[in-house]
């Protein structure tokens, strides 16, 4: 869900980030490489690199002007490698850190860590988007980037720092995954999350081609994307059929949204 | 030889969405002619060409090609019928050659392989009949971009083009390339093919082309021998006025032009703005509280000169002085931050971010001020939401409504205050009343000579005369991509400022 929350940003200024995963995945390699340094390091350490290689995305789409979908496609496939790389093609990094793993198995009066740091981040995201001056223009970006230009909105850095956000969001996800396991699974962490995030963002309202952006209705439809596949679950039901389900409302989400023609 | 035109269009209409694009447009090429159309923005040109080769539909109407009924339903089947468009961003494939470009789809074949030699081999008689020097086994991205939209004529010419269409040839080219491109034409008119050539350059009109067709609001104008046409009747055609009006100025009874005192120092000076050749050293320099026009029809560079001081395009040469400060004119933050503001003239894709709401528009490019530690204070932005809703007039349901929901003035009316907000000392206004109501026409139009009169400078350009010749206290004219003229006080007249959109570099006398 945090990883949605980014992709709405990004989706906002009608980009599109699909190297999410890979992101989560060196995040968590990285970290848990670095955990010998103490957990806080380690973890400043896996969101330094998270950002960086979002920030990476953002420069080579807005400075040099390549489409979102191949720069980020390709540190897709470049950034899971990296991340076998660093865990030694691909094995498990076990690691015992009880500070670190507080993260993703820890209860502050009662409510997990992760719920807390997920709500704070909601509400940041929604403060951002309504009432700073990058949030109004990401949606003038996304709205119509020629006429922002002109009025003098800095587009260039504007998309730069949303594909940074969007890793450093991507990068709290992959060290609350990793603390969770208890071990960093490069090849595995964060696979096809992309496609569940950009769905979760479609579903809550956010056009792909920009110009709006609904924090609320993402985290409503990572809610809705999460509950279907947890009742099938729970109810016994084949893992295959919650796909199918998870389509058909991905596309009646996108039916009801199509642009009124008049 | 039969009477019958090559292609005849017959009474064409076009209607989008309610819209009548063209309204009973007729058209007559004949064998061997070089015909020119031309219009002002929206005068249907583009419509005209694209339902002849088949892009689009007609509403109503005939087309005769060879004096039999042609129906096209799609560009290829036009061009099958010998009836191809050269459009101006030239769709070709970089990194093919030359011949793969000129054969592509309908590749010369042996035993269903390629046959590679004869398909140089023609493509290099062909390039030669032409009269063009071009290798054909060349790749299309090492030649520059001339010879690339040749190879696009040649490939419209191999496919067996009785009727051929450049569309803006020489948009790109330089003075030399033109001159490639003339001798191409020459060739093709002497084998008989017909040329629609659209350009808005006079120039070129005169030097290559036989009849023009005029067309305004989608509606047929009149078809003309160019020899027989004077360079200031064509102007009129085009913008719809009668030679004998023009003369009869003072009609108006609005002559106040302040009298220009070349003694105060000017506000904004501009010297020597260069752009390839859409815009040519170009100087000029405003005063404060005066309202400088500038005439010029679509494509002399009027827009570009306005871009060029905003520093939204990079030019060559020249630079920008505002009050006495000169401005790096490859930023446009710092013109903007040195009070320079800028009203595009296509406001739908250059000035309104549809989905948001009139606050969000109105108060986009002054957010910066409005903004403490990252923080946009929402009551600031209110505040001069409110006001300037108020001293402009704009009408909407409330600041939240979505600006795409106003209507055209109201639209302009909130573009106009996003940068009065910002208390710009230097307004460039391109088309300020295009396509907007009579009422907010005349309420904008006194606003800029209100705004003029509390001290700031304003350049505006407009194809509208009568808002030059009112509201202006000087007129430049542009033309080709030129100052061709300057006129001041009683020189102010429909009929000078036509004279001098027609021809070059003139002084006229009142």
């Amino acid at each position: 869900m945090l990883v949605a929350i980014g992709m709405t940003f990004v989706i906002a200024t009608g980009g599109i980030d699909l190297s999410v995963g890979s992101v989560m995945a060196i995040a968590s390699a990285v970290t848990a490489i670095s955990l010998d340094y103490g957990a806080i390091p380690a973890v400043l350490i896996g969101l330094i690199v998270a950002t960086a290689v979002g920030a990476l995305n953002g420069i080579l789409i807005s400075s040099f002007k390549i489409q979102p979908i191949i720069i980020t496609l390709a540190v897709l496939i470049a950034g899971r490698g990296i991340a076998q790389v660093i865990s030694n093609g691909g094995q498990l990094i076990p690691f015992s850190n009880p500070t670190f793993e507080y993260l993703g198995k820890g209860l502050i009066a009662g409510v997990p860590v992760q719920i807390l740091l997920l709500a704070a981040t909601v509400g940041l995201a929604i403060f951002v988007f309504r009432s700073t001056i990058f949030g109004r223009y990401i949606a003038a970006v996304g709205g119509n980037e020629t006429a922002a230009h002109l009025a003098g909105v800095p587009t260039v850095s504007t998309k730069l720092l949303v594909y940074a956000v969007s890793g450093l969001l991507a990068g709290i996800a992959g060290l609350i995954y990793t603390a969770r396991l208890g071990a960093s699974d490069a090849s595995k962490i964060g696979d096809t999350i992309e496609l569940d995030a950009i769905a979760a963002t479609v579903v809550g309202g956010t056009p792909l081609t920009g110009g709006r952006a609904s924090i609320i209705g993402t985290v409503i439809g990572a809610l809705i994307m999460i509950v279907i596949t947890t009742s099938f679950n729970m109810n016994d039901m084949k893992y295959s059929w919650s796909l199918v389900i998870k389509a058909a409302i991905i596309l009646l989400a996108v039916y009801l949204q199509r642009p009124k023609t008049n | 030889m039969a009477n019958e035109p090559l292609l005849r269009m017959q009474n064409i209409r076009k209607i989008f969405s309610g819209v009548v694009a063209l309204d009973n447009v007729s058209l007559a090429l004949e064998r061997g002619e070089v015909h020119s159309l031309v219009g002002e923005n929206g005068a249907g040109k583009s419509t005209l060409i694209k339902v002849m080769t088949g892009a689009y539909a007609r509403d109503g109407g005939e087309l005769f090609l060879e004096g039999k009924p042609a129906n096209f339903r799609t560009p290829e089947d036009a061009q099958r019928a010998g009836v191809v468009a050269v459009y101006q961003e030239v769709n070709l494939l970089m990194f093919r050659t030359v011949a793969e470009n000129i054969f592509l789809n309908c590749e010369p074949c042996k035993f269903s392989f390629v046959d590679w030699g004869r398909m140089n081999r023609e493509t290099d008689e062909l390039l030669k009949r032409l009269g063009l020097n071009i290798n054909p086994k060349a790749t299309l991205g090492s030649l520059n971009i001339a010879m690339r939209q040749m190879v696009a004529i040649a490939r419209g010419v191999s496919l067996g083009a009785k009727v051929l269409v450049l569309d803006e040839p020489t948009s790109s080219l330089t003075e030399k390339e033109v001159g490639i491109l003339y001798e191409v034409i020459r060739r093709l008119k002497a084998e008989g093919t017909a040329i629609v050539y659209i350009s808005h350059r006079f120039d070129e009109l005169y030097a290559v082309c036989d009849r023009v067709t005029v067309l305004r609001d989608g509606k047929f104008v009149a078809t003309r021998d160019l020899k027989e046409l004077e360079r200031i009747d064509l102007v009129c055609l085009m913008l719809g006025k009668q030679r004998e009006d023009l003369e009869k100025k003072g009609a108006t009874a609005f002559d106040e032009h302040k009298p220009v005192n070349d003694n105060t120092p000017p506000l904004l000076v501009a010297e020597n703005l260069t752009r390839g050749r859409r815009m040519q050293s170009v100087s000029l320099d405003v005063r404060r509280g005066e309202i400088l026009g500038m005439a010029g029809l679509l494509g002399s560079g009027r827009t570009d000169v306005a871009r060029a001081i905003f520093g939204a395009d990079r030019t060559e040469t020249g630079r920008v002085v505002l009050d006495g400060k000169e401005i790096n004119a490859r930023k446009l933050n710092d013109a903007i931050r040195a009070g320079i503001a800028f009203l595009s003239e296509d406001r739908k894709a250059e000035g309104i971010i549809p989905d948001l709401s009139v606050r969000e528009n109105l108060t986009l490019a002054a957010l910066p001020a409005l903004t403490s530690a990252g923080v946009v204070s929402r009551k600031k932005q209110n505040e001069i939401v409110e006001r300037f809703m108020r001293r402009l007039g704009i009408k909407a349901a409330s600041a939240e409504q979505k600006i795409r929901e106003l209507s055209g003035g109201n639209q302009q009316k909130v573009l106009l205050a996003r940068w009065l907000c910002c208390n710009p000392k230097f307004l460039l206004l391109d088309e300020p009343t295009r396509g907007i109501d009579i009422g907010a026409k005349g309420e904008i139009q006194a606003l800029v000579n209100e705004l003029a009169k509390e001290g700031l400078g304003v350049l505006m350009i407009s194809s509208e005369l009568e808002e030059l010749v009112e509201g202006s206290d000087r007129v430049v004219v542009m033309r080709d991509g030129k100052l061709s003229a300057e006129l001041r006080g009683e020189q102010i007249s429909q009929d000078s400022i036509i004279n001098a959109m027609a021809e070059a570099n003139q002084r006229l006398e009142p």
